[in-house]
């Protein structure tokens, strides 16, 4: 099976286990989602440093707060919604406050929950873990990224959130590709107009920039991967060269990246924004189509709220 | 360690005795805060420092010393008393406490003050992180000591509860949990707001080691210690009745006394009752 063909889980656990052959500070905690996670392939690797605490969200990131202080880098497991919102203070004081470089990795985010519906469906964990200071927000988008950021991941000095999707994603880059924690990626030139993607929403946003070819729109598509420290220069440089922006997050429009790169724009280079994403409402269960659909988040819904930024474009201009 | 001698008893006596004063002190250069459990907690922290612990206040980084993970954080004045009165910094700093800039602040913080071990205030979850501490070194194969001071009202918080179930199963024989016992909280008496029932019975159900001892008598202190050192396979709990406010002639036996106002006058009148009692 070729990278691009595995799930992301795997491709995880496997670069994880081999970072941790060598460095011995790297341990596993999972609160009983371990054979969801993949992290029992972990537990089976070394035996000795996974721990499985049953389901305990907030005694899980306290215990690797504990971990951090003895000179261990913990990597916390469970699903977004849990390994942020359940805990979030133990998050702030326990782990940020204290300056513990504690790795939390969320998995299943936005409407990546699917079947487990609204309950389970984390909107809102990124603007949640995004407003403590110190903390490092990252959502690899596929396979060949994921193994190359992990060494960086795990050498990072503060407390870093990993949004982590489980499932097969669509592959964008190329085998060999470098990254750089806080650097965005042009993915796509274009002069007209930006689309900032991040997650399962970036190749959606390439396939927005195709229908948009064919309409007379060239649209460049950036990657940010790390939603904090967000990439101001990339940000504002294109600001600056395509005159409007359109985010596209699988996320509330609300604190997550759509208000991030808003932000960015107010305080350095206004221009027309659209923001993509879930409009401040609660998800729901269903397939990940269904909710692309219901939440307006497919490459149509992209393309049409990029003419929207760039009717309003030519309005300014 | 062996029984404490006499003698032993009486200095480590005179230490908690200036620990309380240290602490007082320390409150007056404010004129309020978190004094009654504060107070409750110094004869605990005069056998762990003055007798138990093996720390190095030059080298408070020092990787097989004893740690103290103080979760009810509110209590920090006292544990800064007897970090200074220990040497790990000078006993004037004592002065600035809650002072803007100051490395004493309310609540324990690892990052601002020399020979404290974690980071605590928002109460539950020094257990979590001292079960952590507790699990690194042992994977690490240390042979040193987690010690874990919870209060009662803050036993109402349920990550206690997630602490002592995960604790209680894992066997940590490096970690002893102390539950400050004092009937005491914020809004007035716990058995008032939400009683905890039997504490003691909790604790064991939940598998730990269990003691419950006069949590002013350093000789009960120092001998639960030690018979919860001597359990090999089990992690330890020792419930200690205390008296919120012990040894502060103006809120000892007051319903009120978590966190109080005074003036100067009644600083000086307690710590010359303290040192007339000694």
């Amino acid at each position: 099976m070729t990278l691009t063909q595995r799930d992301m889980r795997d491709v995880y656990i496997e670069t994880l286990s081999e970072l941790a052959k060598e460095d011995q500070r790297i341990l596993v905690l999972d609160a009983d989602l371990m054979n969801s996670n993949g992290t029992a392939q972990f537990l089976k690797n070394f035996p000795t440093r996974a721990i499985n605490v049953g389901i305990q969200e907030a005694n899980m990131i306290g215990i690797a707060a504990g971990l951090a202080a003895t000179g261990k880098i913990p990597f916390t497991h469970t699903f977004s919604c849990f390994n942020t919102r359940r805990a979030l203070d133990q998050i702030y004081m326990s782990v940020a406050y204290a300056k513990f470089p504690v790795r939390i990795v969320g998995t299943d985010p936005g409407i990546m929950a699917a079947f487990n519906g609204g309950t389970h469906m984390s909107l809102e964990d990124v603007g949640v873990v995004r407003g403590i200071p110190t903390m490092t927000v990252i959502e690899p988008v596929d396979n060949v990224m994921l193994r190359a950021i992990l060494p960086a991941v795990v050498d990072l000095p503060g407390p870093v959130y990993l949004r982590l999707n489980r499932k097969q994603p669509e592959p964008i880059y190329e085998e060999g590709t470098k990254f750089s924690i806080g650097h965005g990626q042009v993915l796509r030139e274009g002069t007209d107009v930006t689309i900032v993607a991040t997650g399962i929403m970036v190749s959606e946003a390439l396939q927005a920039a195709d229908l948009l070819e064919q309409r007379g729109v060239q649209a460049r598509v950036v990657n940010i991967f790390t939603i904090k420290p967000i990439d101001v220069e990339l940000i504002v440089r294109s600001a600056q060269e395509t005159g409007a922006i359109v985010t596209v997050e699988n996320h509330n429009v609300l604190n997550g990246l759509g208000s991030a790169v808003a932000e960015v724009l107010g305080d350095h280079y206004p221009v027309p924004l659209e923001r993509v994403g879930i409009q401040d409402l609660f998800g729901e269960v269903g397939p990940v189509d269904y909710l692309r659909q219901r939440f307006e988040m497919t490459a149509a819904h992209i393309a049409a709220r990029t003419e929207q930024v760039l009717a309003r474009k030519v309005e300014r201009f | 360690m062996t029984t404490l001698s006499t003698t032993d008893i009486q200095r480590l006596a005179d230490f908690a005795t200036e620990i309380r004063v240290a602490t007082l002190r320390q409150f007056g250069t404010l004129g309020f805060g978190h004094i009654g459990g504060a107070m409750s907690i110094v004869d605990l922290l005069a056998v762990l420092y003055g007798e138990v612990m093996n720390i190095d206040p030059q080298n408070p980084h020092w990787e097989d010393r004893d740690w103290l993970v103080l979760s009810k954080g509110h209590a920090g004045p006292a544990l800064y008393s007897t970090l200074a009165l220990k040497g790990y910094f000078s006993l004037e700093m004592l002065d600035t406490l809650n002072k803007p800039g100051t490395k004493l602040p309310s609540h324990a913080d690892r990052n601002l003050t020399p020979g404290v071990d974690m980071t605590t205030g928002s109460l539950g979850q020094g257990i979590s992180t001292g079960l952590g501490v507790a699990w690194g070194n042992r994977l690490d194969g240390r042979s040193n000591y987690v010690y874990i001071i919870l209060g009662d009202g803050e036993s109402q918080e349920g990550q206690i509860w997630e602490g002592a179930l995960f604790g209680g199963n894992a066997q940590l024989a490096n970690c002893i949990v102390f539950v400050d016992y004092n009937r005491q909280q914020l809004d007035g008496y716990v058995d008032q707001i939400n009683p905890l029932g039997d504490l003691v019975a909790k604790w064991e159900a939940f598998g730990w080691h269990t003691q419950e001892v006069d949590g002013h008598n350093i000789a009960e202190i120092h001998s639960s210690i030690l018979k919860a050192k001597a359990v090999q396979d089990r992690s330890s709990v020792i419930i200690l009745q205390t008296v919120k406010g012990k040894g502060c002639n103006f809120a000892e036996g007051i319903e009120f006394n978590h966190h109080m106002r005074f003036d100067q006058a009644q600083i000086d009148g307690a710590i010359a009752a303290l040192k007339g009692v000694n």
